[in-house]
């Protein structure tokens, strides 16, 4: 029987020039931080070091802070909109031409496939730019009262899983609205926020408006702790976002928190059974799963699951796992031996509460953090795979009889991100959607992000919309007839 | 069974295709009997009356459209270099049926077909022959003198193609005129009227009547059935025609005439190549697919195999399960083909036209 091996496909890494070692990005110019400790940042996929990165302690978080404050007050707050409009158009653009460095880059600092980080990660990132630019002269008019002001210094914390596109999420809305930002990339994914440091000053940018400290947990805190921050924006897990609440408890500071989540697919028995396949697949091995409104836990109607379940290995067994840099490749590495240690461990326990594990049979490399695409069977509600958020590749299937059985496990969980319907029959789609909490209700699809449309989460997942007209009251003072 | 030099045959080295080992038995060896049974199996009952079969096409897992053609646009996005493209640019031309249906045709602009279908590549034996030429019924006889022992398959338009519109003795009496002029391969169309006003026992019976004259031959040629999916409007209708087809015993499902826009796409492919699995898996029995119309560059003709392989899968790569219904691919693959051996590119002038 003939076999249609793809060949190699390697994207080129000569697009893009990695420095040995980066600086911290503080009113517009790259700089050594204050105690000259540095973390090296890896590939994910061959584990070889990529860089030697700047960690940003108190006193530089606070030059950076400094520096956004003079920036807010002197040239950005006052800025028209119109004018401010223009930065954000010409970022948006810049990022768009140079989207194949930005992609390699997120690649090979993340792990994630060539194919998602050049058709949705950086794409998107541009769209979001292009989309807040357009609101920047219309803040007026925008529902928030007349002259709505900004905070001033958003102090911003974003996560390894989409490094470029949390980034765009968090500083794009901060500055169409007139605030100033102090972001902190995640400890093992800076490269791209350092290359955008790099594109800002490509767009004259004036000095401090945008200011990129790197580091660990520490540099994090040190941003959030910071009595000069008016308005903390994080992404991230629970335990994190958790603390950050208390922290800021009592303070002046607002907050937009985007956290953790467990979200059911629910699968009827008339769904578009083709296309429910593809969903399912895309809302949990996206990203390798390492998405924190990943479609986790599958709900698949009873009379439907058997028929659903072998449809989705056969499908499974054509994902392409390994080269993140090929583009040919569907799933890639894991950010990190941490994350894979959790994704790991959290399987196990699934093993041993009795779920039946199945993992498609593919080879994974040698180098490099990976795990095969897994799907956990008879799984029930009390199992930690099907409450705690994984993470990774890992999907947990669970039945149900009546579609308020659907809504009660679905919403049987301390999350509130995400969740999808799969069905031909509009009403149903509705009155679902009417009874799941979660902030986004994804119907016939899932994982579809465009700028205009609300993120965030219900419960624990956190408060606070990102994107669409939303996406600006969290950055934004409503003014009043004074 | 049917010699394995009937269909498909070829020069080629990147395929060989039995019917026997690999597939079980090909679908036109069943005998009406049997596909009537299949058809039952499948339905879950004997009952294959017009309520009957409506039942089953409307109980059909419905299409979403835009899922349909987001999965359609990923699978396109495959890249496909170097020695998988060189596979892949011979396996197209072993599954091209080089056509030609116009009014203008003459015995020698059919002639001139069969020719270039013979040597796609003067001076490099190496290239693949096409599996077939397909023409109109009245150029059958040239078509198979032109042939002679090549392999090359004959196939032919049938059944008052394109529209179907005339009555079932004149589009039986078309098919009956092509195969014992000594086509091995009958493209038909079904009545799209009678479809879409929900006659589908109008349908089967249509079908399995031109099956029966097809087996009227020695060796029984195989029935395309063409759905025209440009006139069905929605992929819900794809997928019920389809099942239809496949119930009333074709051994291909086509996709167009090339005659109504749009032809061919790559969702309606998509959505047949999972008919067919998903037929497979029910029957046991493996049918065809052939997309046709609109297929010009081997760039497109490779989004398709690339389809083949993840939908259906690998068993369905062979000239035996899938054809391109094309007139000019052949041409482009060609000129990729000597871009790959030369590492330049040539033009136009470096390829015969036929």
């Amino acid at each position: 029987m003939p076999r249609f091996e793809y060949a190699p496909a390697p994207e080129s890494r000569a697009v893009v020039d990695i420095a040995s070692s980066y600086g911290l990005f503080i009113d517009g110019e790259f700089v050594e931080s204050a105690s000259g400790g540095s973390l090296k940042t890896i590939n994910p996929a061959t584990e070889e070091s990529l860089a030697d990165v700047a960690v940003a302690d108190e006193s530089d978080v606070d030059r950076a802070v400094r520096a956004a404050r003079r920036a807010q007050e002197k040239v950005w707050g006052p800025m028209p909109g119109a004018e401010r409009a223009k930065y954000l158009f010409r970022i948006a653009r810049l990022l768009a031409e140079r989207s194949r460095e930005f992609a390699v880059l997120e690649v090979l600092d993340n792990g994630k496939p060539i194919r998602e980080a050049r058709d949705v990660d950086v794409p998107t990132a541009a769209a979001h730019f292009f989309y807040y630019a357009g609101w920047a002269d219309k803040l007026d008019h925008a529902g928030f009262g007349p002259s709505p002001r900004p905070h001033g210094v958003a102090g911003q914390v974003i996560p390894w899983n989409f490094p470029l596109l949390m980034l765009a999420w968090k500083i794009a809305p901060a500055l169409a609205t007139g605030n100033t930002v102090v972001l902190k990339p995640a400890e093992t994914t800076p490269l791209t926020a350092l290359l955008f440091a790099d594109l800002l000053r490509q767009a004259e940018l004036p000095p401090g408006v945008v200011n990129i400290v790197t580091g660990a947990g520490a540099t994090g805190a040190a941003v959030v702790a910071h009595p000069g921050v008016d308005k903390v924006a994080f992404t991230g897990s629970t335990a994190v976002g958790k603390r950050i609440a208390k922290e800021i408890a009592g303070t002046r500071k607002h907050a937009t928190l985007e956290l953790g989540g467990k979200a059911a697919n629910i699968v009827f028995d008339d769904a578009p059974i083709d296309q429910a396949i593809e969903g399912i697949v895309n809302g949990i091995f996206f990203n390798q799963g390492q998405v924190c409104c990943a479609g986790s836990r599958l709900l698949v109607q009873e009379s439907v699951a058997e028929e659903v379940v072998e449809r989705l290995k056969a499908r499974l067994g054509t994902l392409r796992v390994g080269d993140p840099m090929d583009k040919n490749t569907d799933v890639g590495a894991i950010n990190s031996a941490a994350q894979l240690a959790r994704i790991t461990d959290l399987t196990k326990a699934g093993e041993e509460e009795g779920a039946v594990r199945w993992t498609a049979d593919c080879a994974l490399p040698e180098q490099g953090f990976w795990f095969a695409p897994t799907v956990f069977t008879d799984v029930s509600a009390a199992h930690r795979i099907a409450r705690e958020e994984i993470f990774g590749p890992v999907l947990s299937v669970l039945t149900f009889r009546t579609p308020a059985e659907a809504v009660a496990k679905a919403n049987n969980t301390p999350y509130g991100l995400s969740a999808g319907i799969w069905t031909e029959k509009g009403s149903r789609i509705l009155s679902m959607a009417d009874k799941l909490r979660a902030g986004v209700v994804w119907a016939n699809t899932f994982n579809r992000f465009d700028p205009t449309s609300p993120f965030g989460g219900y419960k624990e997942s956190g408060y606070g919309r990102e994107g669409g007209r939303h996406g600006l009251a969290s950055y934004l003072i409503e003014g009043s007839t004074r | 069974m049917p010699d394995a030099t009937r269909l498909g045959a070829m020069t080629s080295t990147v395929t060989t295709p039995s019917s026997e080992s690999a597939h079980g038995p090909h679908p036109a060896d069943r005998t009406g009997a049997q596909v009537a049974a299949d058809a039952a199996a499948v339905i879950g009952t004997a009952d294959l009356s017009e309520a009957g079969l409506r039942r089953f096409l409307q109980g059909l897992p419905g299409v979403d459209r835009v899922g349909a053609d987001g999965r359609a646009a990923q699978l396109g996005t495959r890249s496909i270099k170097t020695s998988a493209k060189a596979w892949a640019l011979d396996l197209t031309i072993s599954m091209i049926d080089l056509t030609t249906l116009e009014g203008a045709d003459t015995a020698g602009k059919v002639r001139s077909l069969v020719a270039k279908a013979r040597t796609p590549e003067p001076g490099d034996a190496t290239c693949p022959r096409p599996a077939a030429v397909c023409v109109y019924g009245d150029m059958v006889t040239v078509a198979r003198d032109a042939i002679g022992t090549s392999g090359i398959n004959v196939a032919a338009v049938a059944t008052a193609f394109p529209s179907g519109r005339a009555g079932r003795e004149v589009r039986l009496a078309d098919t009956r005129d092509a195969v014992a002029a000594g086509a091995d391969e009958i493209d038909m169309v079904i009545d799209r009227g009678a479809f879409l006003s929900g006659h589908y026992r109008k349908v089967y019976d249509d079908i399995v009547a031109v099956r029966e004259v097809c087996h009227e031959a020695d060796r029984p040629a195989h029935l395309k059935v063409i759905l025209e999916t440009g006139e069905l409007a929605t992929y819900d209708n794809v997928r019920r025609a389809s099942w239809l087809a496949m119930l009333a015993g074709a051994d291909f499902i086509k996709t167009s005439t090339g005659k109504v826009s749009p032809a061919a796409t790559l969702p309606v492919t998509v959505i047949m190549l999972e008919a067919v699995r998903d037929f497979l898996a029910t029957t046991g029995v493996q049918i065809g697919v052939k997309p046709a119309g609109g297929i010009r560059t081997a760039k497109d003709a490779i989004k398709y195999l690339v389809a083949v392989n993840e939908v259906a899968g690998e068993a369905w790569l062979d000239p035996d399960y899938f054809r391109f219904g094309a007139s000019s691919l052949l041409n482009d693959v060609l000129l990729q083909r000597q871009k790959l051996a030369t590492g330049a590119y040539s033009g136009p002038d470096y390829v015969t036209i036929d």
